[in-house]
């Protein structure tokens, strides 16, 4: 019989216990979300493909160099459906749109507006200015400079290495023709190849190029990397061809 | 079994430290104990109420919290829950039906009725600043002042691709591509030089008479074909988005912001060396048609519509 003493007396055990207490208390709040329906909401297009894709080779070295420079930090990624918040940022964030975040980057801290919506707002060229040095383009802001992206030639060496870490997680990057079927599927073809690992190199190349952000197109540098991820942030869902009811309908 | 301290006869818990360190069982304040007690009640009203507890796939809904709202396809009723709440303050809410009613008044007014209108007008300065501070000052900044070199200027009279409410509301809708080709593999250096020194005398700012001669032949031939778009009066072409040249508003070399000759000369040439690529992205996928009518209406009233 655990009495109060030997609990009090006894820093290891208490320790544990107290682990205990609040680890059920977290485990009651996270466990169900994993079981419940419609925690993920099922978003399609018109032609029945997923909406929400994986990342593709280059916007997932953006998104790392997102989480190495800590934008995280000050920036959030989550819109929560309060009015305010609609009318600032857009259509607050679905559960299915962070569905292959590893890690996720909601964020808790807003020094900086939420970014959850930010692909497509302003021009790659404005991206580029503004990372580089932001008070380039709003004298006022309180971001740091990022001047090295434009230096540093983006490493992508390791790039099928990280597809493979998140496949394992569950992100539905394709190694062999069954997954790459699977893929064309749920994601359409064009999506599908994008995913496949075996191609990564080429496919990361390939939309560095079309893209050209920095203007030279002879390399790849962080910077284009990062825009690419941000310019497709929020992107991904058509939220003019889906009526509310469709979202509200799974909470 | 109960400890007391010898002293003052109040119970311990019992155990003893460093020989008479001991620790007092005092009952718990009544009033914090009600208040215990008043929490579990809560939590169980709570409980009852909202949407708490997991069970298997689903969840308690909660009862008596029905949300009614409607979207385009028809009206829902649901249980309590934050998105569906939203809904409903989005279409029915209190400030959305006095913002609706506004922008159906915008909605129906022409762009001249809106600039006579004082309510209209106080209306568009207060919501398209909003809509202006999050998608257009990035660029063109507080006020629309612009960045020379990088984004137009809208709070000045000169607009590359037209001043008129109609073409502001096209350029928002669908974005703009404004190009000029760069001459660095066209012309030679001593041309750019001769061509930039007429640039620079047309508007009457100090220059060479004679290689702005010299310029001249070249801007207005097909050596340089920079007519095609500025037009032989080197005032621009709103549908190429070209500059006007004869007037003292310059966008992309900063001749304005330099002092010496030299500095305005160089200014000049850099853009005809480097060309121009610059875009604006189309707004009419992103924002609702009453909102481009709002900013259309804003921009408008920087004082520079035309």
């Amino acid at each position: 019989m655990l009495k109060h003493e030997s609990i009090e007396t006894n820093a290891g055990l208490l320790i544990i216990l107290t682990l205990v207490a609040i680890g059920i208390g977290g485990l009651v709040e996270i466990v169900p979300l994993f079981y419940i329906d419609g925690t993920i909401e099922k978003v399609q297009t018109a032609d029945g493909k997923d909406a929400v894709r994986p990342y593709t080779p280059l916007e997932q070295r953006g998104r790392d160099i997102y989480i190495r420079e800590g934008c995280y930090t000050c920036h959030s990624q989550m819109i929560r459906p309060f009015r305010d918040e609609a009318l600032r940022y857009g259509h607050y964030s679905l559960a299915a749109e962070s569905q292959y975040d590893h890690p996720f980057q909601w964020g808790s801290m807003r020094r900086g507006p939420d970014l959850a919506r930010v692909g497509g707002k302003y021009s790659n060229g404005w991206h580029v200015k503004h990372l580089n040095n932001p008070r380039d383009v709003v004298p006022t802001s309180i971001m740091p400079s990022y001047p090295w992206l434009l230096k540093n030639d983006l490493a992508y060496g390791d790039i099928k290495d990280r597809m493979i870490a998140l496949k394992k997680v569950g992100v539905p990057y394709s190694l062999t023709q069954l997954e790459y079927d699977a893929n064309v599927k749920k994601f359409g073809e064009e999506v599908a190849k994008m995913l496949d690992i075996n191609n990564a190199d080429a496919n990361l190349l390939a939309q560095a190029q079309e893209k050209n952000t920095d203007g030279d197109p002879s390399r790849v540098t962080e910077m284009e990397a990062l825009v690419a991820y941000l310019q497709v942030l929020g992107t991904m869902v058509d939220f003019k061809a889906h009526d509310e009811h469709e979202f509200i309908q799974f909470r | 079994m109960a400890y007391k301290d010898p002293i003052t006869g109040v119970e311990t818990t019992g155990h003893v430290w460093d020989d008479d360190l001991q620790e007092f069982n005092n009952p718990l304040p009544r009033w914090w104990l009600w208040a215990f007690y008043g929490t579990v009640i809560f939590a169980l009203i709570y409980w009852t109420i909202y949407p708490a507890w997991p069970i298997g796939k689903s969840y308690t809904k909660g009862i008596m919290n029905d949300i009614t709202y409607t979207t385009r396809s028809g009206e829902y009723t649901t249980h309590w829950n934050t998105r569906a709440l939203l809904q409903k303050e989005m279409v029915s809410g209190e400030m959305a039906l006095i913002q609706k009613k506004e922008l159906e008044k915008v909605k129906g007014m022409s762009y001249a009725d809106i600039a006579k209108d004082a309510d209209t007008q106080a209306f568009v300065q207060s919501f398209g600043k909003g809509i202006f501070g999050d998608y257009c000052a990035a660029c063109h900044q507080t006020g629309g002042v612009g960045v020379i070199g990088a984004y137009p200027n809208l709070s000045d009279d000169a607009w590359l691709w037209g001043g008129t409410t109609k073409d502001i509301e096209n350029t928002i809708r669908h974005g703009r591509l404004g190009f000029m080709p760069s001459y660095k593999d066209t012309l030679s250096e001593e041309k750019i030089n001769e061509v930039a020194n007429y640039v620079l005398s047309l508007s009457g700012e100090k220059s060479d008479p004679v290689l702005a001669a010299k310029g001249k032949e070249i801007f207005q031939g097909n050596e340089g074909g920079c007519y095609a778009c500025h037009t032989t009066e080197a005032k621009g072409m709103k549908e190429q988005g070209s500059a006007n040249l004869t007037d003292q508003i310059w966008t992309i070399a900063d001749v304005k912001g330099v002092d010496s000759a030299e500095a305005k000369l160089n200014a000049v040439k850099s853009v005809i060396t480097n060309g121009v690529t610059r875009r604006m992205p189309a707004w009419g996928e992103r924002l609702k048609d009453t909102e481009i009518k709002v900013l259309t209406a804003y921009i408008s009233s920087f004082g520079a519509g035309q």
